[in-house]
């Protein structure tokens, strides 16, 4: 049991039960409530007044009703939806809680969703969009305690987890911060102070005329370099959560092509990391393969098992979408059967994706149009198999482990963000600066942009520990030379 | 032996612009008052730049004035020229700039002071104070006068063990060779204050009718007239220009020749200057590759030659001076009336104070201004007004009124100096405040006179004009929000010549007016107003409504901090007993004593999960005296 189940315990054995005064309120804080990783489901948890508002702005369930509107220490089945898309994001399960009834005694949501770091990441983000703070280590347990939830003998217990779990975040955080990553938003900092020291300079001294007044453009320039460089970063973390939980990946084809089979030979040709995930509440089944380094999490296995064809179950469209979701495809045809409509549409919905085609059956007598196939597969990677008689495994290793690494991916030499916090910080500070290009296009004046470029700049500086003020003003005086 | 002088009950030492601003904010508030100076004829003196305002500072004399304070309208009564600066920019960073007649700027104050009721103004340097139980019950000077009070705020500026550094030569003195305050500074050290060494420097002066104008530019005043004071009626349109030249790689060489001879190089100087304010021989050296760096030519008043050389502080022997000036187009025959210095002084470290500016070692004895480590007379004359507040609130045994960092530059400043403290003299610069959006030059009175109201510092005559204002505000912003403006021919035609585009439907006034091509002007045209609007309600009302996005968000920002200002740190507090604190922070708690969880939070030192560790913690101890 840790510290905050053992809290959620003595809750009710808690003698003292002082009121919320006023200045008790807090703003609605967020983080992710699940180990990172290792579950089919995560958790997003609120807490705090806006709770409910917040997740009714981006929840949509199968009834009309909004979450605000439930009673309390319900569940509800529904979607999340990014109101400025207004995409789908996620399918969900939310438990709303209404406080005082709860842990933190404020209102509390937890979002159950997808495990995973990317897809729990898009709800994260999803929610702090819309008006939630990133919580701090601890934040929910203190929050337990200062409003009366925990008993006085806890205190010290609570200061002690404070600590432990920033230290560790600390930690985690220091252990990312070695190497590039911590260079790359370090130099990313220094340009944007540059940049702020600059609209400083113009502000502080008007009459200082060695410096070029900074005009929108220049302002425009800065920051869509500075925008494009978070979007890398956020691209990168696409490529950590790759090595941290392996290419997520998907066996097609028609029935009967030998989707099994070459499932179970990569399953036993390499030894499973992960087998039969329990899949507690839903029915996904994932399997974790290492295939020369390269981790493959071979995603809706149970669905290839029972063989049906994914095109005629749920569509074109929706079958296109959901393989979008992969990172790798296999596209399995019958060497001993002619190219089918079927097959052909295979290609079609998978393209522009990554795919190796397997030609399996090879045992068998071909009647298959290579030359076609070979046409379908444009500049894609083709690979022969006889599965039966464990023949081209090899060869198909070596494919995926050389589309792994051949892309922009160099395992041993990457900068790449996985830390749940930092993806959360980035993503903000991308938010930031993307209000700041709107205002610059609004014309609004540069000393009101600075405050976005500002934010931008304090959120990065969040990542590596360092939000000192002073650093603006230092910039200030070695850029340039002022005085009287 | 000292004689019994006189009682009072408050005292301030110095007539500088804080100690000005100190005596008269304590006799207006009733307070009986003395002012103590070394030197009558020095009051309100300015030592170096001739000018007052310029960006944040100038906010600051908004600021001071709508708590009732007088620079402003000192400033407005006595300046050469004036303009608005940043006009080009937000309204967040606006702000007003004097040049001062800087003889006038004095004699205009000193009458002030003279005429002010509760208020006498003596000549004497104090030596020592008068401490009963620990606490402060006046001062004695050096004939002997033991003067009793309530309360006492220092504001001795670069006076305390003064040192005039010029090339090779030192010398103990004050500002402008006035005699220095040496025993103070010992007393001080005796009563246990930890003291600093700063630095500060002034330019060579200069005679006008030896200038040749028409190698320089002319920078002249703005046509319109302004004022700092809100209650300012009467304008000055007779205005001096200022001349703007640059230095030459010959003054660069002359400076790099003679830098074994600049005290700065040489090792003499050993206290910290400031960065914003290096002498002319730092910025060569540090910007070798500057070829020439600006120079203002400042009158220092109506009835003299002298011009002060603006971007030449200097310390460079007497002789380098006059081929550095010699080297400058414009001064090649300009004869230097006096020469530049630099000053060391000794300075109070700041994180003694606690926000009222009361020392937190010797209750009842404040301080304000350069003593605190800061630099610039407005930065000076802000403390001194909240000194002098606190100390005549005190006397009169009423509660302080501490200013925060989202109510005014002045709260900014003070709360940076008690809260971090200063390793270099501190200016305030338009960044150092978070909320500069809401801290502006033309809200200072709807912030503050409020405040300068309840403590008795606006009359209320003033304080009726301000509620008529507000009150107009308010309608105006009301009637904008409510109504509609249809696209019709006349509307379309009048935004499409302002470079907008047309209108599909029709729009509230109040959102006509956020676009950026629209100003209040085109409004009022489209929907005239029944009333006459004043330019200053016109002026809030677009400045509002235009940027009604961001101030909402930084008001969002305020409103999180005021619940962490409300949380109060007991004085009692022992840091030592709270587990988990990280050691340095334990340190630094211990050394500032911040008042509540907000300014903790600012400490350099103290992370977040140590303020998590108090805020538990303190909460820990409600619950304990609640269940007692």
């Amino acid at each position: 049991m840790n510290l905050e189940q053992i809290f959620y315990k003595i809750v009710f054995c808690s003698k003292i039960f002082h009121k919320r005064d006023e200045d008790m309120e807090f703003d609605t804080i967020t983080a992710i409530s699940t180990p990172m990783g290792e579950g089919a489901i995560a958790i997003v948890r609120l807490s705090g007044d806006e709770a409910l508002a917040i997740a009714d702005k981006i929840y949509k369930g199968r009834s009309a009703k909004r979450l605000s509107e439930v009673a309390s220490h319900t569940i509800h089945y529904g979607h999340l939806i990014d109101p400025k898309t207004e995409k789908v994001v996620e399918e969900v399960m939310i438990s709303v809680m209404r406080g005082p009834k709860t842990f933190t005694r404020e209102d509390v949501v937890e979002i159950n969703c997808h495990g995973g770091l990317v897809s729990v990441n898009r709800v994260l983000q999803l929610v702090l969009a819309n008006g939630a703070r990133l919580a701090e280590p601890g934040e929910f347990t203190k929050r337990a305690f200062l409003n009366g939830r925990i008993d006085l003998s806890q205190a010290e217990a609570v200061m002690d987890l404070i600590r432990a779990k920033t230290d560790r975040a600390m930690n985690v955080a220091l252990g990312q911060m070695e190497g590039r990553l911590s260079k790359l938003i370090r130099a990313l900092r220094q340009e944007i102070l540059e940049t702020l020291a600059h609209v400083e300079v113009n502000i502080d001294y008007p009459e200082y005329d060695d410096v070029e007044e900074m005009t929108h453009g220049i302002f425009m320039e800065r920051a869509s370099h500075v925008k494009s460089e978070l979007e890398r970063l956020l691209r990168t973390s696409e490529q950590g959560k790759i090595l941290r939980e392996g290419l997520s990946t998907v066996i097609i084809g028609r029935p009967n092509v030998g989707k099994s089979s070459l499932l179970n030979s990569l399953v036993h040709e390499n030894k499973a990391i992960v087998t039969d995930i329990p899949g507690t509440t839903r029915d996904v089944i994932e399997e974790y393969v290492n295939v020369r380094g390269v981790p493959l999490r071979l995603l809706d296995t149970a669905g290839i098992r029972e063989t049906e064809d994914i095109v005629e179950r749920i569509g074109v469209e929706r079958s296109r979408a959901v393989l979008k979701e992969a990172d790798l495809i296999l596209l399995v045809l019958n060497n001993s059967d002619e190219l089918t409509v079927e097959d052909e549409q295979l290609f079609q919905i998978t393209e522009d994706m990554d795919v190796i085609v397997i030609i399996n059956k090879m045992d068998l007598p071909s009647k298959i149009n290579i030359d076609k196939v070979k046409e379908l597969a444009k500049e894609r990677p083709i690979v022969t198999t006889s599965l039966l008689e464990d023949q081209g495994v090899d060869e198909l290793e070596e494919a995926i482990s050389s589309l792994f690494f051949a892309g922009s991916l160099e395992a041993g030499d990457m900068t790449y963000v996985s830390n749940s916090r930092h993806i959360a910080l980035i993503s903000q500070a991308l938010n930031a600066i993307t209000d700041a290009m709107e205002a610059i296009e609004a014309g609004t004046p540069i000393d009101l942009v600075q405050i976005d470029f500002t934010r931008t700049w304090e959120l990065l500086g969040e990542i590596i520990g360092d939000s000192v003020h002073e650093s603006l003003i230092d910039q200030l005086f070695s850029q340039f030379c002022l005085g009287k | 032996m000292p004689y019994e002088a006189g009682t009072y009950d408050v005292i301030v030492v110095g007539a500088g612009h804080a100690g000005v601003e100190a005596g008269l904010a304590a006799a207006r508030l009733g307070a009986k008052t003395l002012m103590l100076t070394i030197n009558l004829d020095m009051v309100a003196f300015m030592p170096c730049n001739p000018s007052v305002g310029g960006p944040a500072k100038g906010i600051v004399v908004r600021e001071i004035d709508a708590l009732g304070g007088e620079m402003g309208r000192n400033i407005d009564k006595t300046h050469i020229q004036m303009r608005m600066l940043n006009t080009g920019k937000g309204p967040a960073v606006r702000a007003l700039r004097a040049q001062a007649d800087k003889f006038l700027y004095q004699q205009e104050m000193k009458k002030t002071i003279e005429n002010e009721e509760n208020l006498d103004l003596v000549q004497g340097l104090v030596e020592r104070l008068i401490i009963e139980d620990g606490a402060c019950k006046g001062v004695i000077t050096q004939t002997g006068a033991a003067y009793y009070s309530k309360t006492v705020v220092i504001t001795t500026g670069t006076f305390l063990r003064g040192e005039i550094i010029l090339g090779e030569l030192k010398y103990s003195s004050g500002p402008n060779n006035q005699q220095p305050s040496i025993k103070l500074s010992e007393h001080l050290e005796e009563l246990g204050f930890d003291l600093v060494r700063f630095k500060t420097g002034t330019p060579p002066r200069v005679h006008s009718e030896t200038i040749d104008y028409s190698k320089t530019e002319i920078q002249p005043g703005d046509d319109v007239p302004r004022a700092f004071s809100y209650e300012t009626t009467k304008f000055i349109t007779d205005q001096l220009p200022c001349w703007l030249t640059y230095t030459s790689e010959v003054t660069h060489q002359i400076i790099d020749d003679n830098l074994h001879r600049s005290p700065m190089y040489s090792g003499m100087i050993k206290g910290t200057g400031p960065r914003y304010c290096p002498s002319i021989e730092d910025k060569v050296v540090r910007f070798h590759d500057k070829p020439r760096h600006q120079i203002f030519l400042e009158p220092e008043g109506r009835n003299t030659h002298e011009v002060y050389v603006q971007g030449l502080s200097t310390s460079l022997p007497e002789d380098v001076q006059k081929k550095v000036l010699a080297s400058i187009p414009g001064l090649e025959n300009v004869q230097m009336m006096r020469a530049g210095y630099a000053i060391e002084y000794d300075s109070v470290v700041p994180t003694q104070l606690w926000p009222t500016l009361e020392t937190k070692k010797v209750p009842n004895l404040y301080t304000a201004g350069q003593i605190n480590g800061t630099s610039g007379y407005e930065e000076a004359a802000g403390q001194g007004l909240m000194a002098g507040i606190n100390a005549g609130l005190k006397a009169l045994e009423k509660e302080e009124l501490i200013l925060s960092r989202s109510d005014a530059y002045i709260g900014v400043l003070i709360d940076d100096l008690v809260t971090k403290g200063t390793n270099e003299p501190y200016r305030l610069l338009t960044s150092r405040a978070e909320y500069r959006l809401l801290l502006r030059h033309d809200n200072a009175d709807l912030r503050l006179t409020e405040k300068g109201y309840e403590i008795g510092m606006i009359k209320e005559e003033r304080y009726s004009k301000f509620l008529q204002k507000k009150a107009a505000i308010e309608s105006e912003l009301e009637r904008l929000k409510s109504i509609f403006i249809k696209p019709t021919a006349e509307v379309q035609e009048l935004i499409v010549s302002k470079g907008g585009s047309e209108l599909k439907d029709g729009i509230r006034a109040s959102d006509l007016l956020k676009r950026p091509e629209m100003g209040y002007e085109q409004i009022q045209q489209l929907v005239p107003s029944d009333s006459e609007i004043a330019s200053d309600v016109s002026e809030q009302v677009e400045i509002q409504i235009k940027y009604e996005g961001y101030i909402e968000k930084s008001l969002q920002q305020v409103e999180k901090l005021k619940k962490m200002e409300n949380k109060k740190i007991p004085e009692n507090i022992d840091y030592d007993a709270i587990n988990g604190l990280a050691s340095e922070a334990r340190q630094k708690l211990k050394e500032v004593r911040p008042l509540s969880v907000a300014q903790a939070s600012r400490i350099s030192g103290v992370n977040p999960a140590d303020t998590s560790i108090l805020l538990v913690y303190l909460e820990q101890g409600k619950i304990a005296r609640l269940s007692q």
